[in-house]
């Protein structure tokens, strides 16, 4: 399949999609309006809503507060998971020590922990940075622990009989086997950032596109949670771009499943 | 043509590049027993010299790599390396891998000039040896590949090239092409030939395959099968050189000296295969 064709098939899944809930919401069919437009609105109002969002430019705002928080909650998340990983990797009985304490700090729902945040850390932006760290943490976290813990023997022996110290093992071996896993992972440790930024927002903020969509839904006004919901989906698929494009040139050296031999 | 030594004198094991002194390899078993691999291996490496250890699948061949190398310890018995016992890692040694042992994430540049860049050659000088290397193993153009865009001999010549740049006065190598075919072997086997013969290091080649330890080497030590293996006979092989892996399998000698040890290791080979059945 050509690039070109792709695109078209996939412009048109978006249309046909588009079309049926518009039909479906403004047309009556059989005597019987199948979507309610009060809780199912239409494309029309949702496009509406959105460009007077970027016209006026209130979207801007929400949009920077929840990026600046997504950001923050990825980078202190992942320097954390990093730092903890390595030291955990290296240090079994630390490891073992901690380990029923981490396993139970992952098991549980990041959301009861959201009201805690706002309460020690305010309504601003760090209560939403916090939930987002809890969700980034852990999975990078778990990446370079394991990167380090399986680095090949093979690998590991020739590097001791090629003289490496250990602080070398560290710096050629440990570290790029670690920082592999953990930009394998980078797509979903980027979008829980985002969805933690968002979900810290939608149960209380000032600003941030969860902000927008919670605010819409308080006064029942579908249009505005739709078109909420359209702008953070664009968002992501903005972010997962340029996360795809950083990983290419960061990981250049992993083979591509059926890639031809160059 | 060929003589028959009993498991090997040691006369000359004071000067030896590699002396095994009654070795012992036993290893822990998770049910608290232990497995005794290898038993009271006596075996003399001279400098410059080529010797071949074959024997049967899990005898223990690569364990006394591990041994010779430092990276695993004996349970009984000692290693003296130059006439000094062997108590960490052998610094004097090069260890070629059976397995992928190249790093992924290195070029093959990189990953040559990496055993250099450890032992504190500024990183400008590494990498134009390498590039030297690179070339004698005939990659000279492949050296911003990364391991992945390599077939399976070149990344073993990566591997040798990785090894022989830090100049080590020992070359430990262990099954090294055999996940390679029949063709690249030779072609390896010759490389390699070429290599040593330029400053014939002390060498100790394990392999599974007979034809290609006396087409390399020196002296070829036979291993009994496993559990508590021993070295049950050690040849001189007495072919000229230089030699080529391909035309030497027609001497005549090749030949002689081939059957006299297979009637030796066939039956320690259907031991091994017995073994392995029941395990």
């Amino acid at each position: 399949m050509t690039r070109i064709k792709l695109l078209l098939l996939q412009i048109m899944v978006a249309v046909v999609s588009l079309a049926i809930w518009h039909i479906l919401t403004t047309y009556p069919i059989f005597g019987r309006m199948l979507l309610p437009p009060f809780f199912f609105s239409n494309p029309v109002e949702v496009v509406k809503q959105i460009y007077v969002w970027f016209a006026t430019g209130v979207i801007w705002k929400h949009l920077y507060v929840t990026l600046i928080e997504a950001m923050l909650a990825f980078a202190i998340g992942s320097v954390g998971g990093v730092l903890v990983g390595f030291w955990f990797a290296r240090q079994p009985r630390t490891a073992a020590v901690f380990d029923p304490y981490v396993k139970m700090a992952n098991a549980l729902p990041r959301v009861v922990l959201a009201p805690i945040f706002t309460l020690w850390l305010g309504l601003g932006i760090w209560s939403k940075v916090a939930l987002g760290v809890t969700l980034v943490f852990f999975i990078v976290f778990f990446n370079v622990y394991q990167g380090v813990k399986e680095v090949s023997p093979t690998v590991l022996a020739n590097a001791r009989m090629l003289g490496m110290s250990e602080r070398q093992l560290m710096r050629h071996v440990y570290w790029p086997s670690a920082l592999s896993w953990m930009f394998s992972s980078l797509h979903t440790s980027v979008g829980f950032a985002v969805v933690g930024a968002v979900v810290g927002e939608y149960l209380g903020a000032a600003a941030g596109l969860g902000y927008l969509i919670q605010q819409a839904e308080g006064v029942f006004d579908v249009a505005g949670v739709f078109a909420g919901m359209f702008v953070l989906a664009a968002f992501v698929i903005v972010i997962d771009t340029i996360v795809t494009i950083v990983e290419k040139r960061l990981l250049v050296w992993r083979p591509v499943v059926g890639e031809a031999r160059p | 043509m060929t003589e028959t030594a009993a498991i090997t004198a040691p006369a000359r094991i004071g000067d030896a590049a590699i002396a095994l002194n009654g070795v012992d390899v036993a290893f822990r078993l998770a049910d608290g027993g232990v497995y005794r691999a290898v038993q009271s291996a006596t075996l003399a490496v001279a400098d410059g010299e080529f010797v071949s250890i074959v024997g049967p699948t899990g005898c223990g061949k690569s364990t006394l790599l591990n041994i010779a190398a430092g990276l695993l310890a004996p349970a009984a018995g000692h290693v003296d390396i130059f006439g000094n016992v062997l108590a960490t890692l052998n610094r004097q040694a090069g260890y070629l891998f059976q397995a992928d042992a190249l790093f992924p994430w290195k070029t093959a540049l990189e990953n040559v000039a990496i055993g250099l860049e450890t032992a504190g050659t500024p990183q400008a000088e590494a990498r134009a040896r390498a590039g030297d290397w690179l070339s004698r193993v005939g990659l000279g153009s492949f050296g911003d590949r990364y391991p992945h865009m390599l077939s399976g001999g070149q990344r073993k010549r990566v591997g040798l090239a990785q090894v022989l740049i830090r100049d080590p006065k020992i070359l430990l190598m262990d099954e090294p092409f055999g996940p390679l075919d029949a063709q690249t072997r030779q072609i390896m086997g010759n490389l390699l030939l070429d290599l040593w013969s330029a400053d014939r290091k002390a060498v100790l080649f394990v392999t599974h395959d007979l034809e290609e330890a006396i087409a390399l080497s020196d002296r070829v030590v036979i291993m009994s099968a496993g559990p508590a293996a021993r070295i049950i006979g050690d040849w001189r092989v007495k072919l000229s050189r230089p030699r080529d892996i391909a035309e030497i399998k027609l001497d005549p000698a090749f030949h002689d000296l081939h059957r006299e040890i297979w009637q030796m290791l066939k039956s320690e080979v259907i031991k091994g295969y017995a073994q392995a059945e029941r395990a």
